[in-house]
């Protein structure tokens, strides 16, 4: 039998840690041919990065061991080699690239001399080197190449700085190209077009792509055959459209079935009387950049309203502004009919209770230093009269309670929980204000799909019991999909669309809305087929 | 009225807990265990020894000049040696420790809390008090301490309080640019600006968000600095504008041995050794309470109790 371009065999990785092992990875067992593309599928925590660490010899040892396994590039033991034989091997034959590329480039150093030298380490004469490197960066479509060879990192932009790492990763011809959540941080459309471009050059030179992700639209979009791993071990494996639409390990059921985007859409809410919000051609300067444009927009009571928008869009600055955290340039915004703007800061005060914000990074939006009891009942020493002090430690258990966690959490401090047990910590405390409108800044964005299920089920039911209005803010078109009342797509700061949900989704008006939403990967690989049809007809549309 | 009842009752419960957690933590950290130790010790020297040992430390005994340590026929007093007077060392070290400790404390403290307030200041407010107070550290940093300590000490008779004022001032730029530099970095964390969302004051944010996140390092600093001032203060000594004998502190005891070292070396080398266990006692107490006070960190030093 011939061997396998890469196998990994029973690979068992342990970390040594304070509180004992950890087992991160246990009798795990995949392999690559080339031109295939297998997808590692898994949650935060699953394993799937130590996998490929482990492939690439990434692990550092200690804390991590390799218990037992086996790890064979065409047949050869990658395990039980020297460090020489590695390196010739690293880079030239397996290369990888990140999830930020950013991080992974060097600042000092101009991008071309770090391709160049990427080459000439493995041996390549220099000039033979450049001229390679100018040709992968026309490849990889960066435009200009010979000039922009001599420009640094922070000179580029997310998408571009990424293409670069493909353009460093491929420019040894390797086999195989392993990439670690390589579009994760990255918008939408600009993700559309990485993973065509990763497909694209996989045809032309036939090497093996091994990605790792958390996005099933993702699998969807580009994977042959899929590995799904839940706590260290593979749960189900198969070729991507059968583990869709026929999954069979109970893990792989729940994780499809809290993906989003499939849910019923919600009815418009015909609200009578006075909107909660009235925003009125608010705009935001930063010097002559202009991050908002005339933006105005409406919240109903009890509605809930989600800004759409790739990042520079100025939805967050909407969001900031709205709040006076950042003073608007010019516009006017009535909350039940008075102007936020034109407040002392003594009404302001008062204001604040009303409208509160939920943060896209929980473990940054709370304070380590203060104890989950701290957190939530500052809300009541900044505003002492919404509760006597006495009943606060009631409260705060009752608090946790209706997020889903305990009241004996209220001791311990927030790096004590996880990702999503901190955002419904977060929850509790903007709950604690007995707010009116939530502004969510891309609140569930940084949770895993499962997690992002619960929390969103959260927000609902706080929105039935409490009569709560939510203003929406998020990249991610398919969980607006399911939560949202009414949508509004922006732009370049200006608000381009504006709709019902089921305008938006399915009659949308505007060429970005239709962009954004022919880009957005929805899970199944059948619908995703279709979209990316739809894809290539809308390139021609757009420059 | 039962409410009302319970509520003291839970601070008095959380109050000692807090303080015994403190302490098992002290314990499970041996090394700064003993720190804590000797650091009550010299405190203990520097409250009580003045009054104790005064007359020991000043009497002259022209027979015990120079007598080497480790010697008891003149008496405990001469374990550690006598000085160029036959005066005995270990008695004078610990006289010594009151206007030392007094001198450092009164200094690091003054530019810690000077500086720090500086800091906060000029890194939370945008406006041109901010400026101000950078120009002016700009102007204390450019000018060479030794040469400002001269001529104020010059002008000013050199007592205890005008040797403190002249060491606090060079040191405030130090607090006051690490200050400034962190609060401009935590003001803009998310923490911060959910706690301006719930409409905390800016008291509150610099008070309760910023300042228990700059602490550590301020704290660092603080004890890196009490062995910089105990020495610039011996310095100010040795050119004649310190703190005079008959007065006497470790640095001016380590400068009067000099003369002496090829001969007689304890002269210099007990109270030098007492400043260097002072300043690493500090290092190692100041790095455990870093720990200590971090809840992130704070399991390093639960867990090695489990273990031990």
């Amino acid at each position: 039998m011939s061997a396998h371009l890469l196998e990994v065999r029973d690979l068992s990785v342990e970390f040594h840690t304070v509180h004992g092992q950890v087992k991160a990875v246990q009798s795990v067992s995949f392999h690559l041919d080339p031109g295939e593309t297998l997808v590692i599928l898994g949650e935060s925590g699953s394993g799937k990065s130590v996998s490929a660490s482990a492939v690439m010899n990434l692990i550092d040892m200690p804390p991590g061991e390799i218990t037992s396994g086996e790890v064979l590039y065409r047949g050869k033991s990658l395990l039980d080699m020297t460090g020489e034989e590695r390196r010739a091997i690293n880079g030239a034959k397996i290369a990888m690239i990140f999830q930020d590329p950013l991080a992974h480039l060097n600042p000092v150093y101009s991008v071309g001399w770090q391709i160049i030298e990427m080459m000439t380490t493995h041996g390549m004469p220099s000039d033979q080197a450049k001229q390679r490197a100018i040709e992968l960066l026309l490849r990889v479509g960066i435009p200009d190449p010979e000039s922009r060879m001599r420009a640094y990192p922070h000179q580029f932009s997310g998408g571009q700085r990424q293409r670069l790492m493909i353009a460093m990763a491929l420019a040894l011809k390797p086999d195989i190209l392993i990439a670690d959540e390589p579009t994760t941080a990255l918008d939408v459309t600009v993700q559309a077009q990485i993973l065509a471009l990763l497909k694209e050059l996989q045809a032309e030179t036939g090497m093996g792509l091994l990605l790792i992700t958390h996005d099933l639209g993702v699998v969807a979009e580009v994977a042959d055959n899929v590995v799904v791993m839940n706590a260290g071990e593979i749960v189900e494996s198969g070729p991507a459209g059968e583990v869709y639409a026929n999954p069979q390990h109970p893990y792989t059921k729940r994780l499809i079935a809290s993906a989003p985007g499939r849910g019923e859409m919600a009815e418009p809410v015909k609200a009578p009387g006075e909107p909660l919000l009235r925003l009125e051609g608010l705009s935001k300067s930063f010097g002559k950049f202009e991050a908002l444009k005339d933006a105005s927009l409406t919240v109903m009571p009890g509605e809930i309203v989600a800004i759409v928008g790739e990042s520079g869009s100025g939805k967050s600055t909407l969001a900031k502004t709205l709040l006076r955290l950042e003073e608007p340039t010019s516009g006017e915004a009535f909350y039940k009919g008075r102007d936020l703007f034109k407040m002392s800061q003594k009404e302001l005060f008062g204001m604040r209770r009303d409208i509160q914000m939920v943060f896209q990074d929980p473990t940054q939006s709370l304070n380590p230093r203060m104890s989950v009891y701290d957190l939530i009942s500052e809300a009541w020493v900044i505003h002492p009269e919404i509760l006597p002090k006495p009943k606060w430690r009631e409260r705060v258990a009752e608090l946790l309670g209706l997020v889903g966690l305990s009241p004996d959490h209220a001791r311990r401090y927030p790096h004590q929980f996880s990702g999503g047990q901190r955002q419904r910590i977060a929850i509790a405390r903007v709950l604690a204000l007995e707010p009116k409108l939530v502004v969510c800044d891309e609140a569930v964005s940084a949770l895993d799909v499962s997690i992002q299920a619960q929390v969103i089920d959260l927000l609902d039911g706080l929105r039935r019991d409490f009569g709560l209005s939510y203003i929406f803010i998020a990249h991610d078109l398919p969980v607006v999909r399911d939560f949202a009342d009414r949508v509004v797509v922006m732009q370049g700061g200006r608000i381009v669309e504006e709709g019902t949900v089921r305008q938006i989704f399915e009659a949308p008006r505007n060429d970005y809305t239709r962009a954004l939403l022919a880009a957005s990967l929805d899970p199944d690989p059948e619908v995703q087929a279709k979209r990316r049809a739809a894809r290539l007809e809308l390139e021609v549309l757009r420059p | 009225m039962t409410d009302t009842d319970q509520i003291p009752d839970k601070a008095l419960e959380k109050e000692p807990n807090a303080f015994a957690q403190m302490m098992r933590m002290l314990w499970h950290d041996k090394v700064a265990l003993v720190a804590v130790i000797f650091l009550i010790i010299v405190a203990f020297c520097a409250i009580f020894g003045p009054w104790l040992l005064d007359a020991a430390a000043t009497k002259q005994n022209l027979r015990g000049r120079n007598s080497p340590p480790f010697d008891m026929a003149k008496g405990w007093l001469f374990v550690l040696g006598g000085d160029a007077l036959g005066r005995p060392l270990f008695a004078r070290i610990i006289v010594a420790a009151s206007n030392t400790i007094m001198v450092a404390t009164g200094a690091v403290l003054c530019s810690m809390v000077i500086g720090s307030t500086l800091g906060l200041i000029a890194g939370y407010t945008k406006t041109r008090a901010s400026q101000i107070i950078l120009r002016l550290a700009d102007v204390i940093m450019s000018f060479p301490s030794l040469l400002l300590a001269v001529i104020v000490l010059y002008m000013l008779s050199p007592s205890v309080t005008n040797i403190i004022i002249v060491l606090a001032i060079t040191r405030i730029p130090i607090y006051l640019r690490t200050t400034r530099a962190e609060v401009l970095e935590i003001r803009e964390r998310m923490f911060v600006q959910a706690a301006r969302v719930m409409g905390a004051s800016d008291m509150r944010i610099i008070f309760r968000h910023i300042l228990p996140v700059v602490f550590p390092t301020l704290l660092t600093i603080a004890t890196l600095d009490f062995a910089f001032v105990m020495l610039a203060e011996s310095a100010l000594s040795f050119l004649g504008i310190g703190i005079q004998p008959p007065e006497i502190t470790w640095g001016l005891m380590v400068s009067q041995g000099r003369p002496y070292l090829t001969n007689a070396w304890w002269l210099s080398f007990w109270p030098g050794l007492a400043i260097i266990l002072t300043t690493l006692s500090l290092n190692l107490v100041s790095n455990w309470m870093r720990i200590a006070l971090d809840p992130v960190q704070r399991w390093r030093l639960e867990i090695k109790g489990k273990k031990q």
